[in-house]
């Protein structure tokens, strides 16, 4: 039996990583650049849209972020996603892991989905802290860094990525996964496709829409230092005597 | 002194070795406490006294083994009802990640993930940060009590410190409602013969191997030298090698004695989990890429040929 599933897929935008990251004079990452859905979050966007193609149902983009924020659920939505929620908000600025975690809960729990889909982590952040923080606040069992993904009725099941192997898990929705980039390659947006997004609904909400105040955020940066870098060494050409180099080395580090 | 707690992850009974990183900092910190919980649990509160902790709390529920992250985050909101440490320590690995995440959220303190270093200040902490792919070190001071830090594996070097810790039971009740997401069954693909973040070589292929099919230079060379194999992201998400193999910011830091870089570029993405190796030597046909900037010595040419020349050599050295 199949039943048609509710599905949230949070999506963030963030520097293209095809192009270099700079540095603003102040240290703050250069905003001025091209900015593009999270890669990691389109194979989210992905996952949602052949599990609805395979159970029917719907998929709604949660993103939170400037205005043009707009333009990652746009993506998405191109590629086939039903409809979006943006939530903007000038106090958002600078929002860490747990504020946005808020946010973005408040906004999904009016949905009531079956299932919400994240990314493991984004682009520009990567620290993979807002999803089990989302799922702790939406009261939801979080199954991480999915490779596979399997619904049967209100059975949830997932392949979790593991340093040797993987993990089968199994949970009952509602439930929040996260992804990883291998999960399903994301399908390119067609002309029909990028037509019919422009008529889809993104609905914006702010902070006080969803009740939600500031509040102190749990850290201060108190200053940006260039990491050490190592000196570079010696640069060779291979002419034949590189491996007695190499020799060399590995004696003074005592492996051979 | 400062209280801190260190959650010992146990992965099927075993300590994770980034435990006994964070414990050997821990102690320089403050007084430390360690939280181990599933099977196990009892056996390794002696090695976390070894390493500086001076009460372990351990339970040894099965639920801690078969559902993820929910069953700990409750023991730990749990123990922290019974009062509240200056600081929590994690490992940012998947597991941990998973039960800070939930915890910092039901705290409602926040969290610091991806930390290098951690320092006190005025009564506070101060977490080392690398940023911008590593570029840049943040310094970023913790807010809230209890403060949660997540820190890198291979951040810092364990050490024994001598003692003995208190053990303490530590009793909590996980309800159903917390047995949701059940680890149905454990997969071991790779079968590796010397673990990598153990090595003390590591030769790691990336993009310029030019294919799966030329990796076996890579594992008869980490053979010679009693090695293991590494590799960029690039070939792993090209999938010519398993995740299990990936070194770098979303796969595993190494710190080897030799760290040799075959055919990769040198992206900051993959320096940060290679970048404390002792040697680095890399062999790359651009004398222009990164890497080559970073290494103590650079070969510049055709990896295809260098590796199966290097590994007669190493061969007929031994012999
Ligand atoms: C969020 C995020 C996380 C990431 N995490 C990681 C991570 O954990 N680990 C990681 O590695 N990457 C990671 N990356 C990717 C990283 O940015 C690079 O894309 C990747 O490391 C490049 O892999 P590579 O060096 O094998 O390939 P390339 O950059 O394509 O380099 C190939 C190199 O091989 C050389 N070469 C070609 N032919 C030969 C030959 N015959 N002999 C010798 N040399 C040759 C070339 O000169 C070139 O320098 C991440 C990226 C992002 C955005
Ligand atoms: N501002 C945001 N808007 C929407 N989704 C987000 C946002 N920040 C994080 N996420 C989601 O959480 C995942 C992990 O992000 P992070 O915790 O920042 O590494 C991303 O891949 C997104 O799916």
């Amino acid at each position: 039996m199949t039943s048609a599933l509710k599905i949230v897929v949070t999506v963030k935008q963030v520097p293209d990583p095809n192009s270099a990251l700079t540095l603003e004079a102040d240290n703050t990452l250069s905003r001025e650049k091209e900015v593009v859905l999270d890669p990691g979050d389109e194979c989210g966007v992905e996952e949602a849209l052949q599990l609805k193609e395979a159970h029917g149902g719907e998929v709604v983009l949660v993103s939170m972020g400037p205005e043009r924020a707009k333009d990652a659920i746009r993506k998405g939505l191109s590629m086939g996603a039903d409809r979006g929620i943006l939530i903007t908000d000038p106090q958002l600025a600078g929002a860490d892991a747990l504020l946005t975690a808020r946010a973005l809960a408040a906004a999904i729990k009016a949905e009531s989905p079956d299932l919400v889909i994240c990314g493991t982590e984004s682009y520009d952040g990567s620290t993979g802290m807002v999803p089990p923080m989302l799922a702790e606040l939406l009261g939801m069992p979080q199954l991480t860094m999915a490779k596979k993904v399997e619904v049967d009725g209100s059975n949830l099941k997932i392949h979790r990525q593991t340093a040797d192997g993987y993990e089968v898990l199994e949970a009952a929705t509602p439930a929040l996964i996260t992804v990883t980039a291998g999960i399903a390659e994301p399908r390119y947006a067609s002309l029909k496709g990028i037509m019919a997004a422009r008529s889809k609904e993104i609905k914006q909400v702010g902070l006080s829409d969803l009740s939600i105040e500031r509040g102190e955020g749990a850290e201060t940066i108190e200053g940006l230092a260039d990491a050490e870098t190592r000196k570079a060494g010696v640069v060779i050409q291979d002419d034949g005597a590189a491996v007695d180099r190499i020799m060399q080395l590995l004696a003074e580090a005592k492996v051979i | 002194m400062a209280k801190i707690w260190v959650y010992a992850e146990l992965n099927q009974g075993k300590v994770n070795p980034t435990a006994l990183e964070l414990l050997a900092k821990a102690r320089d910190l403050g007084d430390v406490e360690a939280i181990a919980l599933g099977t196990g649990a009892k056996a390794a509160a002696a090695i976390l006294g070894k390493h500086g902790a001076k009460v372990v709390h351990v339970n040894e529920d099965k639920a801690f083994d078969d559902y993820l992250a929910e069953p700990a985050t409750d023991a730990l909101a749990a123990l922290h009802k019974q009062g509240a440490p200056d600081l929590i320590l994690f490992g940012f690995t998947p597991d941990s990640r998973d039960v800070a995440g939930r915890l910092a959220a039901r705290l409602e303190v926040g969290l610091i993930s991806s930390a290098a270093d951690i320092v006190a200040k005025d009564g506070a902490f101060v977490a080392k940060v690398p940023y911008f792919g590593g570029a840049k070190i943040a310094s970023m001071k913790a807010n809230k009590k209890p403060a949660i830090i997540l820190v890198r594996p291979k951040s810092f070097e364990s050490s024994e410190a001598g003692g003995t810790a208190e053990v303490k039971e530590l009793s909590v009740t996980i309800d159903a409602g917390s047995k949701r997401a059940h680890i149905l069954e454990r997969v071991v693909e790779a079968s590796e013969k010397v673990k990598l973040e153990d090595a003390k070589v590591v030769i790691s292929g990336g993009r310029g191997m030019g294919g799966p099919d030329n990796f076996p230079l890579l594992e008869d060379l980490a053979g010679a030298l009693g090695g293991a194999v590494g590799a960029s992201r690039a070939v792993v998400d090209a999938g010519w090698v398993p995740y299990s193999m990936q070194v770098g910011q979303t796969g595993k830091s190494v710190r080897p004695g030799v760290y040799i870089a075959v055919g990769i570029s040198g992206a900051m993405q993959h320096t940060v989990g290679m970048k404390a190796s002792k040697v680095i030597i890399a062999i790359n046909k651009d004398a222009e890429a990164p890497i080559m900037k970073m290494a103590d010595l650079g070969v510049v040419g055709d990896a295809l040929k260098i590796v199966p020349a290097l590994t007669a050599a190493v061969k007929a050295k031994k012999r």
